[in-house]
């Protein structure tokens, strides 16, 4: 039997790094084939090149035995290959039948659309893949799960063969990513070819036929799921032993550094997206928040360090109430952020390091004064930053954008934690980084944690939220649903109260 | 070094291809190009065109500065030309009024001068953080307050007051000796022989350069210069790092309408009043000259140059007909776009190099360390 694809000697060169180097691939018909490996491994610029988006400076492609080349995604398309993409394109004022055949909507003369045969094809491959949906919904009104099963509705309407998700588990929680594994399964049996990006190994374990590895963006194996271990992968992937965050011995003392006192922040419209948050953490702890993204998280983090646009309750930091200080009234008294995304709220690309360092801290030695900004304690500064939390970079003067992502985020850690704050808010701080870095960052928050820093975690890792936190508590809906100890509890236990199927009650978790 | 040449390689580019389109687009009118700059060279080789376009690029530098202010902040001040007519109308009239030693009376006058400037375009600047009003909008509509309502309107009050006027003794009242600028020529005939032809060298210019310097220390060495830079770069990073964002807006629209408002002063210092047909048009120049001259110092400085260049010499144009002087016209969007294109395409040549000269200084640094691991085992 010919194989649905077959990728032979890919290489892809990008200025300073081989993004591919001699890749083979080959994923046989009906088959899930899992494509695994670190953040800059290589698996989102093979399946770029793979959808058409990227041409290969060398290899061949092969789909189903004959040989293609790719010039856009269309030419995908018409060879039966559809993505799926980590970040959902839909509209969310449409329907969902309407954001199914946007771009290749059924028209009669005249440029009416036939919304009737539109129906009528998108209810023939619901059915053929056992996918259920309303194609009646609004998209606004349907759950991240559900958003994605549209995702993959949309490609498989236009005639996709052959599906490459990429990290489709990524936005979801544990009982979703069921949901989907399901669909998956009942895909592969209406005949689909699923290529499969991810990096959690026990979903790569649990759903794939096959497993290919990359590293350093060489295939370093592929093999069908038989007898595999996620041991067995993740020395693959890394070439050593994943690190993990291990819990290590309380420091929580009793100095309250941070209180919330009833905080609720509401948008324009005066709806809460926070409500009536009360929490304490102490010096030499950290409290991590769970829960899935969207559930008032990143507006409690603006709530207390002073972006949040409205909101009542009050806010203490060391005893001294802050709710009514500016942004850098309360940085300067000692608050670290850690942000999120750090291209949009923690680096200006553009400006050299030693400018990058000192965003946020240019009112205060040795950046800066009042007035005048300290370009030589600015530079030697970055300089020790460079040095002690080991940001990989030939020079301080490079602008920030020239670094990887696990570097850029250890130069916002070393500027935060080199401040000499007295509260760290971390959202997310490993996201998207590679796994030397990562274990360095956690190396780092767990070393401020032990000299006395109060610390807020907000990640999408629950490994990691797990492994770092002294408590963790969980947010929905704009409230603390409940309060966890960590050494109790598993990352399921964590998802069933993060999507409400469990709670505990209102008492308990304040 | 290798800064340093990525920087220029753009305008030295740029002005070799806008000389080679203005030489077809010469050619193409019918005209011998090398004769027109020939003549454009002759005349400018002459000291008293040069004092002519010293006393032109200052205004130009000046509202230069304006525009790059607001371009470091990503806030594009198009009101520059309206900040400064206004500006130069009401500094004109009240140094009129009053009889001050000249230190005083030239002080008070610059100084009311940058206030209107600077409290003009704080309107701008209020509206866009209260009412969240984009500021090309509200500058567009306040230039045609400032130059069609508020200052026709005041002309003609000033015109009926005065028994019966000519056309000398339209405009402001004149202002006493005491409140002008003195001209610079003396300190200029250090260096050279006699300025001829009365030319007069403005004492502007002095101001102009001490306004590049502070622009210069005020981005580069003051908290709040890096605070304006850093909202240019990324107003959310910003924020987060402390930058009051609407507090940042309207400083940075004043401090752009406070050097706005010294650009007339250019002007005021030669006539002695706000004439009824001031010089106008310097406050959209002022915007090409910052895009060209990259909002630097220096480079400003060098692009308002070239400007006053190409507008003196087409008064030289039209006398010996070598070519229709609006050649220079051309010449200056040409030099303008041309310079905008290569500065896109060195600035994506620039990014990628240093992603490259990043990841392969690494490389070396990693293949080192692993040597090292490799020795000790």
């Amino acid at each position: 039997m010919t194989a649905a694809i077959e990728l032979s000697g890919i290489t892809k060169r990008f200025p300073g790094v081989i993004a591919n180097d001699n890749v083979n691939l080959t994923v046989e018909k009906g088959e899930i084939h899992a494509i695994c490996g670190e953040n800059g491994a290589g698996k989102s610029t093979l399946m770029k090149i793979l959808y058409g988006m990227q041409p290969p400076d060398e290899g061949t492609m092969k789909v189903d035995g004959e040989l293609v080349t790719f010039s856009s995604p269309t030419d995908a398309i018409d060879r039966g290959i559809g993505m799926v993409h980590q970040h959902f394109m839909l509209a969310d004022q449409l329907t969902v039948l309407e954001n199914i055949i946007l771009g290749a909507e059924p028209t009669a003369t005249g440029g009416v659309i036939k919304f009737k045969d539109a129906e009528a094809h998108l209810a023939e491959v619901a059915n053929d893949y056992g996918l259920t949906i309303d194609p009646n919904d609004m998209v606004e009104t349907l759950e991240v799960g559900e958003r994605q099963r549209v995702e993959i509705i949309k490609v498989l309407y236009r005639g996709a063969q052959i599906l490459i998700l990429d990290e489709p588990t990524a936005v979801l929680v544990p009982q979703e990513v069921e949901a989907l594994f399901d669909n998956m399964r009942e895909l592969k049996a209406g005949g689909a070819t699923i290529i499969f990006i991810d990096h959690k190994l026990d979903e790569v374990l649990e759903i794939s036929d096959s497993i290919t590895v990359l590293r350093h963006g060489k295939t370093v194996a592929s093999m069908p799921n038989d007898g595999v271990t996620a041991h067995d992968l993740a020395e693959l992937m890394v070439g050593s032993e994943l690190p993990t965050p291990a819990t290590t011995e309380s420091t929580v003392t009793d100095h309250v550094a941070l209180a919330l006192k009833n905080v609720t922040v509401t948008d324009d419209d005066g709806r809460s997206l926070v409500e009536s948050i009360n929490l304490a953490i102490h010096k030499g702890e950290i409290l991590g928040i769970a829960g899935v993204e969207g559930n008032g998280q990143g507006e409690l983090v603006d709530a207390i360090i002073g972006t949040a646009t409205a909101g009542t309750g009050s806010i203490e930091l060391l005893g001294d109430d802050i709710t009514a200080l500016s942004v850098r009234k309360r940085r300067e008294a000692g608050i670290a952020y850690v942000p999120e995304d750090r291209h949009h709220e923690g680096l200006m690309l553009e400006a050299p390091l030693w400018e990058n360092a000192a965003l946020g801290h240019q009112t205060q030695a040795p950046y800066g004064s009042r007035w005048l900004l300290n370009r030589k304690g600015a530079q030697s500064q970055t300089e020790t930053i460079k040095d002690e939390f080991d940001v990989r970079t030939p020079n301080i003067h490079v602008s920030a954008h020239a670094l990887s992502g696990g570097n850029q985020q250890k130069l916002i850690i070393g500027r935060e934690l080199t401040s000499n704050p007295s509260l760290l808010i971390a959202a997310h701080p490993t996201r998207g980084i590679d796994v030397g870095a990562q274990a360095a960052v956690w190396e780092q928050i767990r070393h401020a944690r032990s000299e006395g820093l109060a610390t807020l975690l907000i990640s999408a890792d629950l490994d990691e939220l797990i492994g770092l936190s002294d408590t963790i508590v969980v947010m929905l809906r704009g409230r603390l649903v409940a309060r966890l100890a960590p050494d109790e509890v598993t990352p399921r236990d964590l998802g069933a109260y993060m999507t409400g199927a469990a709670s505990q009650n209102e008492g308990e978790a304040a | 070094m290798r800064r340093f040449l990525f920087a220029a390689a753009a305008p030295v580019g740029a002005f070799a291809l806008t000389l080679i389109i203005s030489t077809l687009a010469l050619w193409a009118f019918g005209s011998n190009p090398f004769e027109a700059y020939g003549d454009m060279l002759n005349h400018a080789s002459k000291l008293e065109t040069q004092v002519d376009i010293l006393n032109r690029a200052t205004p130009l530098y000046l509202s230069a500065i304006a525009a790059a202010i607001g371009f470091r902040m990503n806030l594009f001040n198009i009101g520059v030309e309206g900040q400064y007519l206004f500006a130069f109308l009401i500094a004109a009239q009240v140094g009129s009024l009053v009889a001050l030693p000249q230190v005083f009376h030239i002080l008070l006058i610059m100084t009311v001068a940058m206030a209107v400037g600077a409290a003009y375009a704080g309107i701008a600047g209020v509206l866009k953080v209260t009412r969240g009003v984009n500021e090309v909008i509200s500058t567009i509509m306040l230039n045609s307050i400032a130059i069609a309502g508020l200052i026709a309107f005041l002309q003609q009050r000033w015109q009926a007051e005065q028994e019966n006027f000519t056309s000398t003794t339209l405009g402001t009242n004149p202002i006493d000796e005491s409140g002008l600028m003195p001209t610079i020529n003396g300190l200029l005939e250090i260096f050279t022989r006699e300025v001829g032809q009365g030319k007069e060298l403005t004492g502007m210019l002095i101001v102009a350069v001490l306004v590049g310097v502070a622009y210069h220390v005020l981005l580069t060495r003051m908290r709040f210069g890096f605070d304006l830079r850093a909202s240019g770069l990324n107003p959310f990073a910003a924020r987060a790092g402390g930058v009051p964002p609407k507090r940042m807006i309207v400083a940075a629209m004043c401090l752009s309408g406070a050097a706005a408002g010294l650009i007339g002063m250019v002007e005021l210092a030669d006539a002695g009043k706000f004439s009824p047909n001031p010089i106008k048009g310097l406050g959209f120049a002022g915007i090409a000259v910052a895009l060209l001259g990259r909002n630097h110092p220096v480079g400003m400085a060098f692009s308002a140059l070239l400007f006053a260049f190409l507008d003196v010499s087409a008064g030289i144009l039209q006398n010996t007909q070598a070519a229709t002087k609006e050649i220079v016209n051309i010449m200056q969007g040409i030099v303008l776009l041309v310079a905008v294109i290569a500065y896109g395409v060195t600035k994506r040549i620039q990014t990628r190099e240093e992603a490259r000269a990043t990841a392969e200084a690494l490389k070396t640094v990693e293949a080192t360390v692993g040597d090292e691991a490799e020795a000790m085992a």
